[in-house]
């Protein structure tokens, strides 16, 4: 039976406020309130509710028949979690139905893969055990940020347990081969790699609205015509895409919404095809052979490579300031800072510093708040300025206290030390409420 | 091709940006094949000639016979204004000026009706008469050489234009450099305005130097957007020596203003901002190079910041004293208000210098390695500043990429999309 997987990513960064070189040292806050829960809001109301509302007409319709999976960050469970909660009820009704994978990621859709071992495991942990607690099911696929692969990420990522991951099916690393079937990672067999069709896939998320494509308008019964053009051996089509593909990059108005509505129904009327999660391809299917990737890749632009998120001095330079922080970071307990740690990590604040698109690319304009990649560094650069002050005063705090006493009144004295200063009295008041930025800026005030 | 142009200044005797411009858009054409004349009110002797005939408008014997002249001398002949409305002139200009001009005064202030007049060639109080006056010198011109279309460049010229244009029937395009409400503000002066509003109106074709300034031309004067073009200035490539040798003798860095201490410029955001970096670092050092009407403010201001000696000012800065301010400087600022284009962040990039610009700058439109903020937002510019001083990133990208973009700004390709106007106000074939 051949199969088509289909993968939504879920994701919102923590946008940061405007922050001012002479908030440094001042004002510890760096998220843009207003505008994260509008966009949360907005994109709840248009695609996230009713998508997940029309998968679950669409489960319950064809019973067990159709199947879909979806991975959604931390920073955007977060954000769910404070603004729209409803979306996270939502998407534990897909759960219950037993027809849904969830993918694990980076707890902040991070980088950490190309800066910090240790920390990348550590937030694929993190992850993974939110899923498994919000959803009730242990992920046992894994999907990286951006979809960034290569043979060592993945073999990290099979010595961790998980059976499959999932990449883009690059035209460099391909070469002859096709995506449509299943490979394994190179140094570790063990691992299942799944490769994004990225024509199938991108007809739906960038052309599907473009009137100028010579296939517009794009039909449910014309896609599955094209499935049926596909060589008879290959066994699954991997369409990958953003969620917000469904009503925000495609507005309701363009008829994206009907389009994954008919979809399953002509798939299992007029094909050979079925709906596939990638457990259960895994499950099913074996690998044609391992898949060499020495160099890293990622979803993005023609060239599939990093140079979207490191691929000017500006990157580099945020991107080292930022790791630079690992080993102090891992000395503090604070969980403010640990928090804020997490969420300036997110791919999107070096994305918005990418120079590649002064010539073209509309993509990237989505949910870019700068006006220029030097506006989104400085503005990136400021508030790391900030907290790489925390961290050291958080570090030599933490040092005096081992010296000072036994490990046992530990506890007690943090709390001694952090009111003793009225900066550190905001921190602890914020430590009440760590996944709350919101209200504690509430409180702040 | 055969252009009659009409400038004011023409290197080396300029007093502001329209002078580079036209000596650089001149070239331009001379490069696709285009002959042009250019007609200014004195020249000195001096100027380069490639390519192109300049004529000196003192030179020019008037004919009064035409009843046109007459009609247009009644026409214009008795518009005056203040000198402080004056564009392009600061006070030490003004100065200079005025004591010229006490001295050499001769009883030919009604020298209209004298056969050869003899031009200052400077922006001065009787500007309005000179503007007259070159008009009907325009006639003469017009009458006597050979073009197929009249250029005119700002409203200096726009008078000049026009009456060429009646006499020999050939299009008129004007090229606006400037607007009257770039130099005042809301406060315009009426009667440029109406020049400059007569002067596009009787344009075949408006040229803008960006689109701001388009917008400006569309919105405030009235005119048809189907008939205002923007041609974006671009810079002479140089092959400067290299500033090596230029020594920087104080450890700080060094963020700089150039331009003239007025309105149009932003001077005192520029004061606002550098207050604000040295709050919170000190080791850093401001200069205000250039005069201007508003210099004494920024001079008390600085004071009652009590930032005088990271703050300083050089007064009047020209030639080679501007590259060796270039040379020494970290951080180049342009937080005008309003400003048509505005060449001076080029210069910069051209030695290498990060610039901070305004928004409201037509430069911000061909720009992508500079920092854009709005002039009036002190804290963005406080930041833009802060950032390239502090963030090696910066300085690194703005290293790599400002020269070579600055670089491709050619005249040559500004002169193509000029003749295209040209062939399209002429209606010719290429």
């Amino acid at each position: 039976m051949r199969s088509v997987c289909l993968y939504f990513q879920v994701h919102q960064p923590f946008r940061l406020r405007t922050y001012r070189f002479f908030n440094i040292g001042q004002d510890h806050y760096y998220y843009d309130d207003y505008q994260n829960r509008h966009i949360i809001r907005r994109v709840a109301e248009k695609c996230y509710l009713p998508a997940n509302r029309m998968m679950l007409q669409l489960i319950n319709e064809f019973g067990k028949a159709f199947k879909i999976s979806y991975s959604i960050s931390g920073t955007a469970l977060d954000q769910f979690e404070q603004y729209t909660p409803e979306v996270i009820d939502s998407f534990r009704m897909l759960a219950a139905t037993g027809c849904v994978e969830f993918i694990s990621e980076t707890e902040y859709h991070s980088l950490a893969c190309l800066g910090n071992e240790k920390e990348f495991i550590r937030q694929v942990e993190m992850h993974t055990q939110r899923i498994e607690t919000l959803f009730s099911q242990k992920p046992q696929t894994f999907r990286n940020s951006e979809l960034i692969y290569s043979d060592s990420i993945g073999e990290t990522i099979g010595n961790m347990g998980f059976h499959t991951m999932l990449t883009e099916g690059a035209k460099h690393i391909l070469g002859w081969k096709s995506p449509n079937y299943i490979y394994c990672n190179n140094l570790n067999p063990k691992l299942r790699v799944l490769l994004r069709n990225f024509r199938l896939s991108d007809d739906m998320s960038f052309r599907f609205s473009e009137q100028k494509w010579s296939e517009w308008p794009l039909t449910a019964d014309k896609f599955v015509g094209w499935l049926n053009t596909m060589d008879p051996h290959e066994e699954v089509l991997n369409l990958f895409m953003d969620y917000e593909t469904i009503g925000e990059h495609q507005q309701k108005e363009t008829g994206i919404f009907d389009f994954f509505y008919h979809l399953p129904k002509a798939v299992f009327t007029n094909s050979n095809f079925s709906f596939a999660t990638p457990e259960e391809l895994y499950q099913r299917l074996q690998p044609m052979g391992a898949i060499s990737v020495p160099y890293a890749i990622s979803w993005a632009d023609e060239e599939r490579d990093l140079t979207a998120w490191k691929g000017n001095d500006l990157q580099a330079e945020a991107l080292s300031k930022l790791y630079s922080l690992s080993d102090d970071i891992s000395k503090c307990n604070d969980p403010v800072i640990l928090r804020d740690w997490g969420y300036l990590q997110s791919s999107n604040h070096f994305y918005y510093m990418s120079t590649k698109w002064f010539s073209a690319g509309e993509i990237h304009k989505n949910f870019n708040p700068y006006g220029s990649p030097y506006d989104a560094f400085i503005n990136y650069m400021n508030a790391i300025s900030d907290f790489s002050i925390r961290v050291e005063e958080c570090v030599n705090a933490t040092g005096k206290l081992t010296d000072e006493t036994t490990s046992a009144e530990k506890p007690k004295k943090v709390k001694k030390v952090v009111k003793s200063s009225p900066k550190k009295a905001a921190t602890a008041k914020k430590s009440a409420s760590v996944k709350k930025p919101a209200s504690v800026k509430k409180a702040k005030k | 091709m055969k252009v009659l142009m009409f400038g004011w200044e023409f290197p080396p005797h300029i007093t502001g940006g329209l002078g580079t411009a036209c000596f650089g858009l001149t070239k331009g054409l001379a490069k696709h094949g285009v002959e042009v004349v250019f007609v200014v009110p004195k020249s000195f002797g001096d100027e380069p000639q490639e390519g192109f005939k300049l004529i000196n408008a003192s030179d020019i014997e008037l004919d009064f016979t035409q009843t046109l002249t007459r009609e247009f001398r009644e026409k214009i002949s008795y518009m005056e204004v203040g000198s402080n409305l004056v564009p392009y002139l600061d006070p030490e200009e003004f100065e200079r000026w005025y004591s010229e001009e006490v001295i050499e005064n001769k009883p030919e202030t009604h020298s209209v009706y004298t056969r050869k007049y003899q031009f200052s060639g400077k922006y001065g109080s009787n500007l309005m008469e000179e503007v007259s006056r070159y008009a009907l010198v325009a006639l003469s011109v017009a009458a006597s050489v050979e073009y197929d279309v009249i250029h005119a460049h700002d409203w200096l010229t726009y008078a000049a234009g026009i009456a060429a244009k009646k006499i020999s029937g050939k299009p008129l395009v004007v090229h606006v450099h400037a607007t009257e409400f770039d130099r005042s503000g809301e406060n315009v002066n009426k009667v440029v305005y109406e020049i400059e509003r007569n002067g596009m109106e009787a344009a075949d074709r408006v040229i803008t130097v960006s689109n701001f300034t388009r917008q400006i031309v569309i919105e405030r004067y009235g005119i048809p957007a189907e008939k205002v073009f923007t041609v974006h200035n671009a810079v002479e490539p140089v092959d400067k020596p290299d500033q090596d040798d230029v020594t920087k003798h104080v450890r700080e860095k060094i963020v700089t203003f150039l331009g003239r201490v007025t309105y149009q410029k932003g001077p005192d955001y520029f004061v606002e901002a550098a207050h604000k970096v040295l709050q919170r670092d000190p080791n850093v050092r401001f200069v205000m190079a250039g005069s201007g009407d508003l210099l004494n403010r920024m001079i008390r201001r600085v004071a009652q910041l009590k930032m005088g000696t990271r703050f300083h000012f050089t007064g009047f800065l020209a030639g080679p004293e501007v590259d060796h301010m270039f040379a020494m400087s970290d951080v180049y600022v342009m937080p005008s208000v309003s400003e048509p284009f505005g060449i001076s962040p080029l210069e910069a990039m051209r030695t290498n210098v990060p610039v901070v610009i305004s928004k409201q700058s037509g430069v911000a439109e061909v720009l992508q390695h500079a920092l854009k903020v709005d002039f009036w937002d002190i804290d963005a510019l406080a930041d833009a500043i802060y950032g390239i001083l502090h963030y090696d990133g910066l300085r690194k990208m703005f290293a790599k990429y400002g020269k070579s973009e600055v670089d491709s700004l050619l005249w040559e390709n500004a002169a193509l999309k000029v003749l295209d106007i040209y062939y399209n106000a002429t209606g010719h074939n290429k």
